[in-house]
């Protein structure tokens, strides 16, 4: 199969994006994480969520040093892989990429002043106070790319005439429709897929025999706040419903398998497709999807006939959207179900069953980033700027595209299983029970 | 100054900035490297991972600062750029994730690991080399546009004298400055051994710095006769470079005011890459893209000005205090914290 320039160049932007975006989830997700158990850890006087703070922050480290060289590769694969695109593109939207970087280069300084500042302080609380700029440094940084993403979605702030821009207006451009519910969506996921993963490492030591305060007090935490998370996403999804079936409805519709504009709309769950678009075995809500969309079981929802059939996103996304959705009550459920089991007397949380589903959690959230990226980019197709600019107009003409794909999924491997050699290093034979002996009770003997 | 012109020189000013961070960081890791296999490791490489630990993510900030600040600024910079260097630059960008995240492996990870030391040490070099070629692209001479195409004549570029030399020049100008940052930053320190060492190779490094300079000037002349008769129209900003150059070689040499010395060697870098920069205008890319031709619509010219203004303001005071707490902090630069 001859693949052509923009097969190849889409390859490679999934692919470096994929890989960035667990890191990129994690950067954003955990500082919260740290913060949060650094706080308790002061307020109660408790060294177990001291150290907890200590020892996510130690494999921290490890991750946003990939999570940083693989956003420098995607920072540069922009111009290099989609060079005209960038080049109109930048004229609109470029404030809010120079404003990620000045987040980033905040977030960095105060990252290097927490990271090796532990001990530095007669106050705990000013070195906790550190984890704020990074908070808002990581935070902010997720928002201003992903104002990027919704405008590629929903552009505006420009106009079109002949061939030039005019009457450029970047804050409009920046804060499009598309907005609102896509950075809500991006922050809550990744809050929430953060205290998932940090949940599932210590249901992974537990389940590994290794039961102590510390693993539970873990548990606890990541738990509480993955609930919180989780139902803010479930809050998130619903305002990109809304969002999506007045501003972008082709998208919605595809995902929806919402072939004809009607009142009273259907949800779909699950089922499967043919090339008739005849949808077999699916769970039909009626009017659901109506209400999801207006709030109102007899709201008119777009179909997909009201778009020439050569601006259709790809149906097969519905698949990726009801894993997503999938995953994500999973989470509630789960982690709602470790707190209600934790409250109750004479039950216990720590079954082996319960800890199964919470170690499943972090991968599976890992895996609902990549699916939900992959339908709102693929859901934008065949756009790269919607409504102004596709896919195939926007690519570089260079040739040598593939063999750029094999040197970085060469790089990619190579940081993804160095990744986890090393963090597995890190912590096999350093529990956290001999850790607290050494660095809290150690000096008082 | 018109908002073009101001444009360019904020994002100078970032990239020279990256040149003298970055310079630290890669010839720190070369000395680093070179330290271990000849087993003077324990002399040097606890200044220079004291030092490297806290601020290594921030240099590459810089770098990104830049890029993104050209194509804002100057769009058309992604077209000729982005199609021409997608070979290149994919390389750089290879060795740059390669470089940042071993650092992370082999100082949080397994210390004792030679290859990702290794790896560290020599990306360090070769990163400013590839670096620097986007540079010498911008010459004009390597680009060819042809049926709407631009096509990246590498051949011309390896096999070019002027490439050559600048990758020389980049290559040293990085082990020099690096060296002698590491000479202040162990006098601070009071760590009379790694002193010793380190002071060796600032002087070590100075004199190629200097010849590097001038290979790169004689062969500028032939290859752009016109970028070359600028920079002789701004032949006191070279002269004030290399002015500053041996007040920071004299001081290395008497051993005395390490810190005066590296300072020096900032101007020397300033005045160079200014003196370099400015008579390159008004080209980015010769003769394709010039600051005018290919400035961004004023609008948002004007927006970015005014994020610039309002991100330095948080920038500095944070920079300052992490410059406080890790380059000026005593107490931290002799270990004690």
């Amino acid at each position: 199969m001859e693949l052509s320039s923009v097969d190849l160049s889409r390859m490679l932007t999934s692919m470096t994006l994929g890989f960035h975006i667990i890191f990129a989830t994690i950067g954003v997700g955990v500082p919260v994480m740290i913060s949060i158990a650094e706080w308790i850890g002061i307020r109660n006087n408790d060294e177990y969520y001291l150290l907890m703070a200590r020892r996510w922050a130690r494999g921290f480290t490890i991750t946003v040093a990939v999570g940083v060289v693989t956003g420098t590769c995607i920072g540069l694969q922009l111009s290099l892989l989609w060079p005209s695109f960038m080049k109109v593109a930048g004229q609109v939207i470029s404030l809010p990429l120079f404003m990620e970087t000045f987040a980033f280069f905040f977030e960095a300084i105060f990252l290097g002043i927490y990271l090796y500042t532990w001990d530095r302080f007669k106050k705990p609380i000013y070195h906790w106070l550190l984890s704020i700029p990074v908070i808002i440094g990581s935070s902010a940084s997720a928002f201003f790319i992903t104002t990027v993403n919704a405008f590629m979605n929903t552009p505006q702030g420009f106009k079109l005439d002949g061939g030039a821009l005019v009457e450029i207006e970047p804050l409009t451009a920046m804060f499009n429709p598309a907005t609102p519910s896509k950075t809500f969506h991006v922050l809550t996921t990744s809050y929430l897929t953060a205290a998932l993963i940090l949940g599932s490492i210590a249901a992974f030591t537990v389940l590994k025999g290794r039961n102590g305060v510390y693993e539970r007090k873990a548990l606890k935490l990541t738990m509480a706040a993955g609930l919180v998370f989780a139902l803010g996403t479930a809050v998130a999804g619903d305002v990109s419903a809304k969002f999506l079936s007045k501003h972008q409805p082709e998208k919605l519709a595809a995902l929806e398998w919402h072939f004809e504009t009607k009142p009273g709309a259907d949800l779909l769950l699950f089922g499967t497709i043919d090339e008739n678009n005849e949808v077999t075995k699916a769970i039909k809500i009626p009017g659901m999807l109506s209400f999801l969309a207006g709030s109102s079981l007899d709201h008119e929802v777009v179909g997909l006939d009201e778009f020439p059939e050569e601006v259709r996103p790809p149906l097969w996304i519905h698949y990726l959207f009801d894993m997503m959705v999938g995953i994500g009550f999973f989470s509630i459920i789960v982690s709602a179900g470790f707190i209600i089991l934790d409250k109750m007397k004479n039950r216990n949380p720590y079954n082996k069953g319960l800890l199964w589903l919470i170690l499943a959690g972090g991968p599976l959230s890992i895996l609902a980033i990549e699916l939900g990226w992959i339908l709102a980019e693929v859901g934008r197709q065949p756009w790269i700027l919607r409504g102004y600019i596709k896919v195939a107009e926007g690519v570089t003409s260079a040739d040598n595209v593939g063999l750029t794909f094999l040197m970085f999924l060469g790089l990619y491997i190579l940081l993804g299983v160095l990744t986890i050699i090393v963090l597995v290093k890190m912590f096999r034979n350093k529990p956290a029970e001999a850790e607290l002996e050494d660095r809290f009770r150690g000096s008082s003997k | 100054m018109s908002l073009e012109v101001l444009g360019i020189t904020v994002l100078w000013f970032f990239l020279y900035g990256y040149l003298i961070v970055a310079s630290i960081d890669f010839g720190a890791g070369f000395f680093a490297y070179y330290g271990r296999v000849t087993k003077k490791e324990h002399l040097i490489n606890h200044v220079i991972s004291r030092y490297l630990s806290p601020v290594w993510e921030v240099t590459n900030v810089f770098f990104v600062f830049f890029f993104v600040g050209l194509v804002g600024f100057f769009p058309d910079t992604a077209y000729y750029y982005g199609t021409a260097l997608l070979i290149p630059g994919s390389i750089s960008l290879i060795l740059l994730a390669i470089r940042g995240s071993f650092y992370a492996f082999s100082n949080y990870g397994s210390k004792d690991n030679d290859l990702y030391l290794f790896l560290y040490g020599a990306t360090g070099l070769l990163i400013p080399a590839s670096l620097s070629t986007a540079l010498t692209i911008s010459e004009g001479g390597f680009l060819k546009e042809e049926g709407g195409r631009v096509v990246f004549l590498a051949g011309k570029l390896f096999t070019s004298p002027y490439s050559w030399s600048v990758v020389v020049l980049a290559i040293v100008s990085v082990l020099f400055i690096s060296a002698v940052f590491l000479t202040y930053y162990a006098w601070r320190a009071r760590d009379l051994d790694a002193l010793g060492v380190l002071r060796k190779f600032a002087l070590f490094w100075s004199g190629p710095t200097i010849l590097a300079s001038l290979l790169v000037f004689a062969s500028l002349k032939s290859h752009n006769p016109h970028h070359f008769e600028n920079a002789l129209d701004l032949w006191w900003m070279f002269g004030l470079s290399f002015i500053c150059f041996a007040a920071a070689a004299l001081f290395i040499i008497q051993g005395r005011n390490y810190g005066t010395a590296f300072i020096m060697v900032m101007f020397q870098f300033f005045f160079a890459f200014f003196g370099y920069g400015a008579s390159h205008l008004p080209y980015i890319l010769d003769p394709y893209i010039s600051v005018s031709t290919s400035y961004t619509n004023d609008t948002m010219g004007r927006a970015l000005v005014t994020a610039f203004i309002a991100g330095l303001v948080l920038l500095v005071p944070s920079l300052i205090l992490l410059m406080r707490l890790f380059l000026f902090d005593a107490d931290y630069v002799k270990g004690k914290k």
